[in-house]
């Protein structure tokens, strides 16, 4: 007879972090995904079931400004994926080179904006760009583009991509600080060892260096996934709350945010909000989980 | 620490033995107005603790795109101040509804205001006032007199004019015609279509007949302000597009544009920030000769937190609110916001008493969309806001954006389905 001995210092390791993260995550969680199946009728709460969810995708002023908030989110994403993530993995690969000098000077003015706060970012950003004060007209004057440049923000066709690249102007620091990371744990043995095989330079890169950081540009992809979809302070800052022009640069975080406190003549709907947060929620969800089971899971990993 | 705290405790027993200061209060207001604040601190609250001592007062004010969510969080949450600044309509009417705003109709200070004074912070049946009016806002024109001087200029009177005079200070160069832009959207709305369209629908009575259901969006009236705003885009600066409100204000008050499409509060900043002399004209009529209307805009109040452990004190601050000198103080020490009361209050700043003089020459009237129909969703004052801002950018034809704003407004306004 073996009695089952409970591990108690288990049970109090853990319990500060369980508590903490509960009462902090898990509880406001589940509580958003309940308030969504609420609605207020004369002042006071009802069970609605998913009625606000038919309202959100169905009443077609709700479904068309969610669309347009989670497209406009794609779009923002793929300019990350696309901009963000291959220049953090060159500057990565560059400041790797043994040969490279003053690295440190560089990988620090490269990680800095990262640190900064959104607001200081957009509103820098916004006298940077600004037709009347800007430095950016001037600076295009002087190299002879000076009619090239356009009120970017200003404009429904490129404010969104304008905002996009100046979030990946602040972020590339963490894809090249955590590809950096990996580049370093690759032994030189094995570099070695593909060099007397004839691999060196750039074939080096291509086709021992990526394969072997591939795991971590991974992690970095669904870092960026998770923090686009959750985005709102950088539109927020540089465009306001009716992300405008005409709702070009409105995300899911700023569409939440109007719904869920208001915004100037209207009123705030907590449900609303709460089903778009909820929709949110589910889109982050899928996202990950198409992540963990569809790419995390071929990934090859190498042990050294 | 310790010896503070034994004088504390001195001062308190002293205090209470005199029994002078019975009530030794802190009011607590919350504001959107933070552009007042030394005002507040310097005029406005030294004046009122002059005269009740024991009663002293914070102002405390949060910016104002951010106001509405802040206060709602923080009456909800329990933490909000005694004194409560009101947003016309709605808003108030809601905090009204949930218990956030007491009813204020017994105040003495009540019988000071007329009832156009007291509708925007009035139940829609008129049984209860929740707020005290403290101002109103006029719209109109300001403009670099210096500018209009130099170029042989004078003020337009029909739009006719007013394009006239927008052309010859395009052609002459040296300066922007009109200082806006459309970045934050709510001054193509306010300054833009708030500011012209009375005149189109002539004040109250398109106003009310709109919100009867027997006029609509896609009226001639409604849309003729749309076509002049469409015209207005060819007059802005380069770039108006990415232009932001503190853009504008700073184009203007650094000389560099002419005209400057404005609300009355603007007077005293740019007082003190313009070094030029200014001048201002009222909305311009489309055919000479014609009646001519303002937008007078109710635009804040005062109202009281039922959850306030100081009411008592709080009222005695409404009722000096509602009074004559706090008019004077209050349209005196800033200049533009103009009393709601009956009394008759002096300007003594000459811009500030240009602007309040139309009030005798033209029929004043509120903004269209905030009494009622921005109630739902889409909410109409949002949905103007880009409009305008579409229509001058010329993203959208002064129809289409009005038969937008209709339809939205058909889709929950019974009168107009």
């Amino acid at each position: 007879m073996k009695s089952i001995r409970i591990k108690w210092h288990i049970i109090v390791f853990l319990a500060p972090a369980v508590l903490v993260y509960t009462a902090v995550m898990i509880f406001p969680l589940f509580n958003t995904l309940r308030l969504a199946l609420y609605t207020e009728i004369d002042q006071t709460r009802v069970f609605a079931g998913l009625q606000n969810f038919q309202t959100l995708f169905g009443d077609p002023r709700w479904s068309e400004s969610f669309w347009n908030a989670l497209g406009n989110n794609f779009w923002f994403f793929f300019i990350h994926m696309l901009v963000q993530n291959p220049i953090g993995i060159a500057l990565a690969a560059i400041l790797s080179h043994p040969r490279l000098r003053f690295a440190a000077l560089y990988r620090s003015a490269i990680f800095v904006p990262t640190i900064l706060s959104f607001v200081i970012v957009g509103f820098a950003w916004k006298l940077i760009l600004s037709p009347i004060w800007g430095i950016a007209p001037e600076i295009m004057d002087t190299v002879g583009l000076g009619a090239f440049f356009r009120p970017w923000l200003g404009l429904e066709e490129t404010a969104l991509t304008t905002l996009a690249l100046i979030s990946v102007w602040q972020f590339v620091g963490i894809p090249m600080m955590l590809i950096y990371a990996a580049l370093l744990s690759i032994p030189e043995e094995i570099l070695e060892a593909a060099e007397v095989d004839g691999i060196t330079g750039i074939a080096a890169f291509w086709k021992i260096k990526l394969p072997l950081i591939l795991p971590a540009i991974g992690i970095i992809s669904i870092l960026t996934f998770v923090g686009n979809f959750n985005a709102f302070d950088l539109i927020y800052a540089a465009q306001g709350a009716l992300a405008g022009p005409n709702f070009a640069s409105d995300i899911l975080g700023t569409f939440l945010y109007r719904t869920f406190f208001g915004f100037q003549l209207q009123l705030g709907d907590p449900h609303m909000g709460a089903a778009i947060a909820s929709a949110m929620f589910g889109v982050i969800l899928i996202g990950v989980c198409i992540y963990l089971f569809g790419i995390q899971t071929r990934l090859r990993r190498y042990q050294f | 620490m310790k010896r503070t705290l034994r004088l504390a405790v001195l001062m308190t027993t002293t205090m209470a033995a005199t029994g002078a200061f019975a009530q030794d209060v802190t009011l607590t207001i919350e504001s959107w107005r933070n552009d007042d604040l030394t005002l507040w601190q310097n005029v406005i609250i030294p004046a009122f603790e002059a005269d009740n001592p024991g009663i002293s007062v914070e102002f405390t004010p949060s910016a104002p795109a951010e106001y509405n969510a802040v206060l709602n969080s923080k009456l909800e949450a329990g933490s909000a101040g005694d004194l409560i600044t009101c947003r016309p309509f709605d808003a108030s009417l809601s905090l009204y509804e949930d218990g956030h705003l007491a009813n204020l109709s017994d105040l003495d200070a009540m019988a000071n205001f007329s009832d156009v004074a007291r509708s925007a912070w009035t139940t829609d049946d008129g049984s209860a006032t929740f707020c005290v009016p403290m101002a109103s806002v006029i719209h109109g024109f300001i403009y670099n007199a210096d500018a209009f001087e130099e170029l042989g200029l004078s003020e337009p009177t029909t739009v006719d004019e007013f394009f006239a005079v927008l052309d010859a200070i395009n052609d002459e160069g040296s300066y922007i015609p009109m200082a806006m832009g459309t970045n934050d959207q709510w001054e193509a709305a306010t300054m833009g279509y708030q500011n012209i369209g009375p005149n189109y629908w002539r004040g109250e009575e398109g106003r009310l007949a709109l919100i009867a259901g027997e006029q609509s969006l896609t009226d001639e009236a409604w849309i003729a302000p749309y076509r002049q705003l469409a015209r207005w885009g060819d007059y802005l600066g380069n770039g108006y597009q990415a232009q932001t409100y503190p853009d504008s204000q700073n184009l203007f008050t650094l000389g560099r544009a002419a005209i400057y499409p404005a609300g009355s509060w603007e007077i005293s900043n740019f007082n003190a920030q313009a070094d030029f002399a200014m001048g201002a004209f009222p909305p311009p009529v489309p055919t000479d000769g014609q009646e001519c209307f303002i937008s007078d805009h109710t635009d804040i109040a005062l109202g009281l937190n039922p959850a306030s452990d100081n009411a008592d004190a709080a009222r005695t601050f409404l009722e000096w609110v509602g009074s004559e000198e706090f008019a004077r103080i209050y349209s005196n020490a800033l200049p533009g916001f103009f009393s709601l009361t009956d009394f008759d209050i002096e300007q003594e700043d000459p811009l500030a008493q240009e602007f309040v003089s139309w009030r005798g020459e033209c029929s004043s009237t509120i903004r269209s969309t905030y009494q009622i129909l921005s109630r739902g969703t889409p909410n109409l004052e949002n949905e103007t806001w880009n409009a305008s801002a579409q229509v001058i950018r010329g993203a959208e034809s002064a129809e289409d954006a009005s038969a937008r704003l209709q339809e939205g407004l058909e889709s929950w306004y019974a009168p107009h389905q």
